[in-house]
């Protein structure tokens, strides 16, 4: 029973990486793809994690796979908020369809 | 017109998907170990299209994000890689690699801000 919601967990993480990365090669503007990319990429990764928790138990790679989860929630946000800070202060253009820009209306 | 084109690419999106993963099995005793080739296959794509993206990318921040990605993928392909070899010292190198490419994106925005690195 493990094994079969070790390898479901598998199917679920590989389908939202696969559209994750579609999204980063298919959506206009560098905003979008991180939009898109990062949640589908982290998403997926931990289900795959969770499926190797799954798959080993309670021993030492399962603990430590738990702990690669937590550490990739952690971090992966932050990461995606740096690059998107660094490209909006080195005033790389919206797409043209983008509806509304809060931080340039922010600073004034 | 449009809405032609979005379901021919909807169909054949599946259809490669399905071809990868839901291709009849050769024997049901080993569904396992096919299922986790089948895995290999699709993460390797996946990582052709980020290589797509690092290579076309218009401004340095898609290359930047592109970069992330692909540590992300390789930390499930590490995954992985742990199952059907039964080692375990693979969660080691993800955790590691995690680690690692955190690091370095911090370091490549703050580079593409165009700061120093103790600023």
């Amino acid at each position: 029973m493990n094994e079969i919601m070790s390898m479901v967990f598998i199917v679920i993480g590989l389908v939202f990486d696969f559209f994750g990365c579609l999204g980063l090669v298919r959506f206009p503007d560098v905003y979008n793809r991180l939009h898109s990319s990062i949640k589908c990429v982290t998403l997926g990764t931990s289900s795959i994690l969770l499926g190797l928790f799954f798959f080993k138990g309670f021993t030492a790679a399962g603990i430590k796979a738990l702990l690669c989860i937590v550490f990739l929630l952690l971090t992966a946000p932050v990461s995606a908020h740096v690059i998107a800070r660094s490209a909006h202060k080195t005033k790389v253009k919206l797409w043209e369809g983008s509806v509304c820009d809060q931080y340039t209306e922010d600073k004034g | 017109m449009k809405r032609l084109r979005w379901f021919i690419g909807f169909i054949s999106i599946i259809a490669v998907f399905g071809f990868i993963i839901f291709l009849p099995f050769p024997s049901l005793l080993a569904w396992q170990s096919v299922l986790l080739e089948r895995a290999f296959f699709i993460l390797i794509l996946c990582a052709s299209l980020c290589l797509w993206r690092i290579l076309r990318g218009p401004t340095p921040p898609d290359r930047a994000a592109a970069i992330d990605i692909l540590g992300i993928l390789i930390i499930g392909f590490c995954a992985i890689l742990g199952i059907p070899t039964g080692r375990d010292w693979y969660i080691d190198i993800a955790i590691a690699w995690a680690l690692q490419s955190f690091i370095s994106i911090l370091a490549l925005g703050k580079y593409l801000e165009g700061k120093g690195f103790d600023e």
